[in-house]
């Protein structure tokens, strides 16, 4: 159960539409059951009052819609995020993917979201902050960074033999039917065409057809959102062969805290991303194995 | 009707192994044993000025694909529509031939599921073989000719019963369905023709706003039928391939001048538009959505073509 | 699991203006090292996309090695610092999926060092060869 309350988040989008803050409200709408809940635009008071959802289920990040939204329509709109929304919203920031000023954020305190078989979320079970790092208005209490476990699996697979990680990977690499919808859900892809739709890139493939095109889309795709991406764990809660996506972004996550100190993509606006940063004393690549023993 | 005891099945399915392989289908359904998601479709080599051309078929064996919903039963239905035509599909058709298709009765339909709306019987699913299962026991029905030729390597591990041992069961199957919540569906409004109707329909832009342009609901679909041929360069030959390919993706019959549907708007229209009235149109009504739910369950924004036949036949909004 | 007469195929992307010219040092120097290993003359080594190792070991690559001036003696000024994270995470990443560490690797070699590139490339030949052929991320295609 949400400790905020529906009525207040509807209350607000009908109050701002009233008094022409806003001109488009982006939330939850509800579906044919509890569970499945589409995100959708509102511009109209009682579209609101009858079919904006705000449950267990609005897992959802509606960050990315604005890359989208803010170019179609007119107007300031309306946004609610949840905290760790919040940090795709920065994260879009820091890359001038919208205006700040085209959109009124209302950050929602969430209490962790649930499947539609209604078992939480892995990105909510391991939820990494409850802190909304930005927003214009708030509902519910603005909370803390977690504590959280999330490394724990990475560190389940780093402490495996090569050939067990490999036979892991493999087992779910296998899965995929290349659908993209990691890809078109991560709202830190936001590139207008994607190199996996590129007939010039040499890699633009519609289909997995062999183990190495797999393994390829899926490393390249995790390397093309290193040191961006927020950890908001959308790739695996939209996976439909339910490959855990997230333990290859929490790899390099817990690399680059390693390597470079720690860093939050997301947490602050205008931060350097560590992959397009440097000091003249950065680890060596051949002293992340071996000990750092030096090859010749 | 024959009988098997529940717990000799996996004794039963290694007695079929002895003669055939043996798919059982997963949740991704009976599609993908007869339209796989990649597939080679011949090779070059050039050596010179000569070009050589190898033919990367193998005979196809018999073989058995077990656990097959009525839906996907129907499915294959549909796809037969399109690959069995003129032209005829030899990749397709050589599997479909050698395929002996067990079916299930389905004993819990799931609150997604809307197979009914059109005109399926998941109680009494088909194929050349069927299976019911209850408590205790699983019931064999052989249908066809090529049910019977399975029958025959089988025959010692099943035993006889009467055919009205499974009425109960279809009863208590029926009377499920009419429960479910979709149930009540109705696919009057749609069918062939309706293109007009349809077509401007201003519900299109809010059903289809967030929309991602993902190819889930086409993967995971068992009548989606679209696919792509491409060319693999392997650096001393080139192996042409066919793979899925999704209505839904930004280049999806791209040509010279560009994708002819520009917005996702219009991907998603043609994706629905498809499955309640062109393929109607080009197939004496029937439609090419069987009711199965994989898009309501996978759907990564829950889109979904209930709710389209919803909006679209004027539920309020 | 070596096989006899098995040589390995080794891809060494070399920047123009030190380790390109410290290969040729080597040459000049009738240093030898392996003719398994073929050379590709990048800008910089921040050319190299991680897409690009990837590629080689798609065509039949056994090992990887990238070779760029020394840290801080960039011709572009700071392309090889971008090169030193990209390719740490990057292998990091491989070894996390169960690829063998030693067919990838990043050396340092000047233009002067004819010598160090001689000796890492007998070295890096070496360990490839002991590994060898590469399984793990490998295209079939490509190899009918």
């Amino acid at each position: 159960m949400q400790t905020v309350s529906r009525d207040l988040l509807v209350n607000k989008a009908v109050s701002l539409l009233g008094e022409g803050k806003v001109q488009t409200v982006v939330g939850w709408r509800k579906g044919l059951f509890d569970y499945d809940i589409t995100p959708a635009t509102f511009t109209a008071e009682d579209d609101i009052r009858k079919n904006f959802e705000w449950n267990d289920h609005c897992g959802a990040n509606l960050s990315k819609y604005l890359v989208r939204l803010t170019r179609k329509l007119e107007g300031r709109i309306l946004v609610f995020l949840k905290p760790c929304d919040t940090y795709s919203f920065n994260q879009l920031l820091t890359e001038h993917r919208f205006d700040r000023d085209r959109v009124y954020v209302v950050g929602v305190q969430c209490d962790g979201m649930l499947d539609a078989e209604g078992t939480g979320l892995e990105k909510c079970t391991a939820c990494k902050s409850r802190k909304l790092v930005v927003y214009d208005e708030l509902i519910g209490e603005d909370g803390d960074v977690s504590d959280s476990n999330r490394f724990a699996d990475v560190e389940w697979l780093e402490n495996m033999t090569p050939d067990e990680r490999f036979a892991f990977w493999k087992d779910q690499f296998s899965r995929c039917i290349r659908c993209n919808a990691c890809r078109d859900v991560c709202p830190a892809c936001t590139c207008e065409v994607c190199v996996f739709n590129n007939p010039k890139s040499g890699i633009e493939n519609k289909a997995p057809v062999s183990s190495f095109e797999e393994q390829n889309f899926h490393i390249i795709r995790a390397f093309h959102v290193a040191g961006r991406c927020t950890d908001c764990g959308e790739c695996s809660r939209v996976c439909p062969q339910r490959i855990p996506l997230h333990l290859l972004n929490r790899k390099f996550i817990k690399d680059i805290n390693s390597f470079y100190g720690e860093y939050q993509a997301g947490a602050e606006q205008g931060q350097r991303a560590p992959l397009v940063n440097y000091t003249p004393d950065d680890i060596e690549p051949y002293e992340i194995f071996n000990g750092g023993e030096k090859n010749v | 009707m024959y009988k098997c005891n529940i717990d000799s099945l996996p004794k039963v399915l290694d007695e079929i192994r002895k003669h055939y392989e043996v798919f059982e289908v997963g949740e991704r359904g009976a599609k993908p044993v007869f339209f796989p998601q990649a597939e080679d479709l011949m090779r070059f080599k050039t050596e010179g000025k000569n070009i050589e051309l190898f033919d990367v078929r193998a005979e196809v064996q018999d073989f058995v694909v077990f656990g097959v919903h009525a839906c996907d039963l129907r499915a294959l239905d549909v796809l037969d529509n399109v690959f069995l035509k003129d032209p005829v599909d030899t990749y397709y058709q050589a599997r479909r031939e050698h395929g002996i298709i067990i079916t299930e009765a389905c004993s819990s339909p799931e609150n997604t599921c809307f197979c009914t709306v059109f005109g399926i019987d998941p109680s009494e699913p088909g194929g050349d073989v069927t299976i019911w299962k209850d408590g205790g026991s699983v019931y064999w029905l052989f249908n066809t000719m090529k049910g019977g030729d399975l029958f025959m390597k089988i025959e010692s591990v099943l035993e006889e019963v009467s055919d009205d041992i499974v009425t109960d069961i279809k009863s208590s199957i029926r009377r499920k369905l009419e429960k479910l919540p979709l149930a009540g569906l109705s696919t009057d409004d749609f069918g062939a023709g309706k293109t007009d109707k349809f077509f401007n329909d201003p519900e299109w832009a809010g059903l289809s706003e967030s929309c991602l342009g993902c190819g889930t609901c086409t993967f995971v679909c068992p009548t989606c039928q679209c696919y792509d041929i491409r060319d693999f360069d392997t650096g001393h030959g080139v192996i042409r391939y066919r793979c899925w390919d999704s209505c839904m993706y930004s280049e999806f019959t791209k040509m010279s001048a560009g994708q002819p549907r520009l917005t996702q708007l219009e991907r998603f229209r043609q994706r629905f538009m498809h499955k309640l009235v062109y393929y109607p149109d080009n197939n004496d009504g029937m439609f090419s959505c069987v009711g199965c739910g994989r898009c309501l369950q996978k759907c990564p924004i829950q889109m979904n073509i209930v709710k389209v036949m919803k909006r679209l036949g004027g539920e309020a909004k | 699991m070596q096989v006899e007469g098995y040589r390995p195929l080794i891809v060494a992307f070399c920047c123009n203006w030190c380790s390109y010219a410290g290969a040729d040092l080597a040459g000049n120097n009738r240093l030898s090292y392996p003719a398994d290993v073929k050379i590709i003359r990048v800008p910089c080594s921040c050319r190299v996309n991680p897409m690009f190792v990837l590629r080689a070991f798609q065509r039949g690559a056994d090992g990887v090695i990238l070779c760029g001036c020394h840290p801080g003696d960039c011709h572009y000024t700071s392309g090889n610092f971008y090169t030193r994270r990209r390719m740490a995470l990057l292998f990091s990443m491989l070894d996390y999926l169960g690829i063998e560490r030693d067919r990838t690797r990043v050396e340092w070699v000047s233009a002067a060092e004819g010598a160090k590139f001689a000796a890492t490339m007998n070295d890096f030949a070496q360990k490839v060869a002991a590994l060898g052929e590469n399984k793990r991320l490998e295209d079939l295609r490509c190899k009918q």
